[in-house]
């Protein structure tokens, strides 16, 4: 491949883990995908000792998943890989819909200033996972290339680990077991686990083509073009030069004619409409379908990504939901690991991410029916939305050539606390938290940045010299939240910039974005979970309200512990 | 009054934290009615939804305008 050149990962021989074996580990991750990396990282983050097995020793092989949400970026800073990842990517936030030649539809990803990350960046998988396998290295994750998992044994309290090497085969336990070996799931179809959903009879073209181009950066997508009659077409810039284009074919096409070059470069130049350099780089041939395991957790097994849910690729929900699932899972398995949670914490990992998986499996599966009807009367109303589209606005808002991929509301988890006080807006408890700009000692900085990894009671005053009056006993409380086995960090949100609170982080709400978009005055708070989400909020501190929040917020609730000694 | 040409679809008491939820809903559940009906039966069922909603709306003058959009570019 001219652009990039594919890195190989050391092999360690396994004689340290093979010696009095099977040892024991607190948590083994299996694949190094981005899904995986991202757990050994957060891991790390979180105190946790690490291996990780994967079965090769190098990067993705092709740009593949390409697209990563905002929600994603949000998670790759606060793992520490946000600006390697953004600064080599391709910023984009508009998508420009086309019929035939005319474009019918146009959505912006992220309308709003005052947002660190934009809707979405193009970036090819493969720099993805080396920003992140740097990451896990100098954190400390113990990454294993080359030591591939033949079999996964579950036991009453772990799992029994099989690994076949170069040096040969050993077992090793674990008390945890994270999931992340891809769409094909090797341990999934070794253990003889569900994943029900179903296959879409199409086929899609994806090629990596290396050309200069003019074309903007924006998500291009054309219904029937003239360069590709009755097909769909869609158009990605990613770094290098390098465009990501996909070429809808049919279900008869045939995969192996379609992938030669000599099929591929002349349906790129009637696209370009002339005779420019192109080299391809990459190619594949995509089918996709919709299905997800029935449950991600499996007694010590938690499945995560692609082994656990798929999507079809319009509105790049995969990868992106495989980040969202770590971002959810790691923070509770830390605590449970650490025995400050009971296991009943991983049943909402599952509950919450199935969730998740449905509605990204809805929304997926919405587009792909747009833009491959099933049946003659869903095409006649595709059509007819198109027509529509050309001149009525509220048809616009019916074509659907991908809804690109958001994080959920995650508003049915049994971890929130069911707001008692009044609020406007869309920070509700479940709700991943808005970011917006924050002044931290004079510099202009972001609100997401300030969270995460900790629980957060965000406390709102005009100014830390006016904290007693809308917060009473919130100062003195705040050490003691800080230092409880579950810490809970107290910072300041203040109108107006000026001193701090001595122990308090203070933030300053710079331009007024916090509090319109939290509907926060003085004496509002929030409590913001380790992955960024809303647990509980309230128009008043109350020290014991937030304790009851937090124990709601790792499954400790007494009600909910009743629940499940009933059950 | 004048045709609705604004997205205007939402199901009572339901919260969207999403603009395009209510549309795809409505058009999910749209398709879906169609499930196992030949072509000529898919012809029927648009023709008797049409008269439904026709009622539905009630204004005529309204209706014409929508007649004429439908028919518009054709």
């Amino acid at each position: 491949m001219a652009t990039y050149t594919y890195p190989t990962f050391p092999y360690q021989p396994p004689a340290d883990l093979m010696q009095g074996a099977p040892q024991r580990r607190p948590l083994v991750i299996i694949g190094a995908g981005p899904v995986g990396l991202a757990a050994a990282i957060d891991a790390r983050l979180q105190g946790l000792d690490v291996l990780l097995f994967d079965e090769d020793d190098s990067v993705s092989f092709g740009s593949r998943a390409v697209c990563y949400a905002k929600r994603a970026l949000e998670i790759l800073d606060r793992l520490g890989v946000g600006d390697p990842v953004v600064d080599k990517g391709v910023s984009w936030n508009v998508g420009r819909t086309f019929m035939k030649e005319e474009e019918v539809y146009r959505f912006n990803l992220v309308p709003d200033a005052g947002h660190k990350r934009p809707g979405m960046i193009n970036l090819q998988q493969y720099h993805l996972e080396e920003a992140l396998v740097k990451r896990a290295t100098e954190l400390g994750a113990d990454l294993r290339w080359k030591y591939k998992v033949v079999a996964v044994t579950p036991l009453a309290d772990g799992a029994r680990v099989s690994l076949e090497t170069p040096d040969g085969a050993f077992d090793i336990e674990a008390d945890w077991v994270v999931v992340a070996d891809g769409a094909r799931s090797n341990v999934r179809r070794q253990l003889g686990l569900d994943i029900e959903g179903h296959v879409f009879k199409d086929r899609f073209l994806i090629a990596d083509v290396v050309m200069k181009a003019d074309y903007p950066a924006e998500r291009w997508f054309w219904f029937d073009p003239p360069f590709h009659p009755n097909q769909s077409v869609l158009l990605h810039k990613q770094s290098d030069n390098v465009w990501r284009i996909d070429f809808q074919l049919g279900w008869d096409a045939d995969p192996e004619e379609e992938k030669k070059p000599e099929n591929i470069l002349p349906r790129v130049r009637a696209m370009l409409g002339d005779d420019r350099e192109l080299e391809l780089e990459w190619a594949s041939i995509y089918t996709f379908q919709c299905r997800r395991m029935t449950n991600f957790r499996h007694g010590h097994l938690l499945f995560a990504g692609d082994a656990a849910h798929q999507v079809s690729p319009f509105g790049a929900r995969g990868a992106n939901s495989g980040l969202q699932d770590t971002d959810d899972l790691m923070w509770k398995l830390a605590l449970v690991i650490k025995g400050l949670a009971p296991q009943a914490l991983l049943d909402t990992y599952d509950a919450d991410r199935v969730y998740a998986a449905d509605e990204n499996i809805r929304n997926s599966t919405r587009s792909t029916d747009f833009i491959t009807p099933k049946s003659a009367v869903s095409k006649l109303f595709r059509n007819a939305a198109l027509e529509l589209a050309r001149t009525q606005p509220f048809a616009r808002k019916l074509v659907n050539s991908g809804r690109l991929s958001v994080p959920s509301f995650l508003v049915h988890s049994a971890l929130n606390t069911p707001d008692a006080d009044r609020f406007a807006g869309d920070m509700v408890p479940g709700a991943p938290l808005d970011d917006a700009p924050v002044g931290v000692s004079g510099d202009d900085r972001w609100l997401l940045d300030q969270l995460g990894h900790r629980f957060v009671l965000l406390a709102f005053a005009d100014s830390a010299s006016q904290v007693d009056a809308a917060l009473p006993t919130l100062a003195a409380q705040a050490a003691a939240l800080a230092g409880a086995p579950i810490q809970v960090d107290t910072v300041l949100v203040t109108a107006h910039a000026g001193a701090s609170l001595p122990g308090v982080a203070t933030l300053h709400d710079r331009d007024g974005l916090v509090a319109q978009r939290l509907d926060a005055r003085p004496g509002t708070c929030y409590l913001i979970r380790p992955d960024q989400h809303v647990a509980a909020r309230w128009r008043a501190f109350d020290a014991s309200a937030v304790q009851a929040a937090l124990h709601r917020a790792t499954a400790q609730a007494p009600q909910a512990v009743a629940e499940r000694l009933a059950a | 009054m004048s045709l609705q040409l604004q997205p205007n679809l939402a199901e009572p008491g339901q919260r969207y934290f999403r603009d395009f939820t209510p549309g795809d809903d409505f058009y999910e559940a749209l398709i879906e009615t169609h499930r196992d009906l030949s072509d000529e039966q898919s012809q029927l069922l648009n023709a008797k939804l049409i008269l439904l909603l026709a009622n539905q709306v009630g204004d005529i003058a309204v209706l014409k305008q929508a007649l004429a959009a439908a028919r518009d570019n054709m």
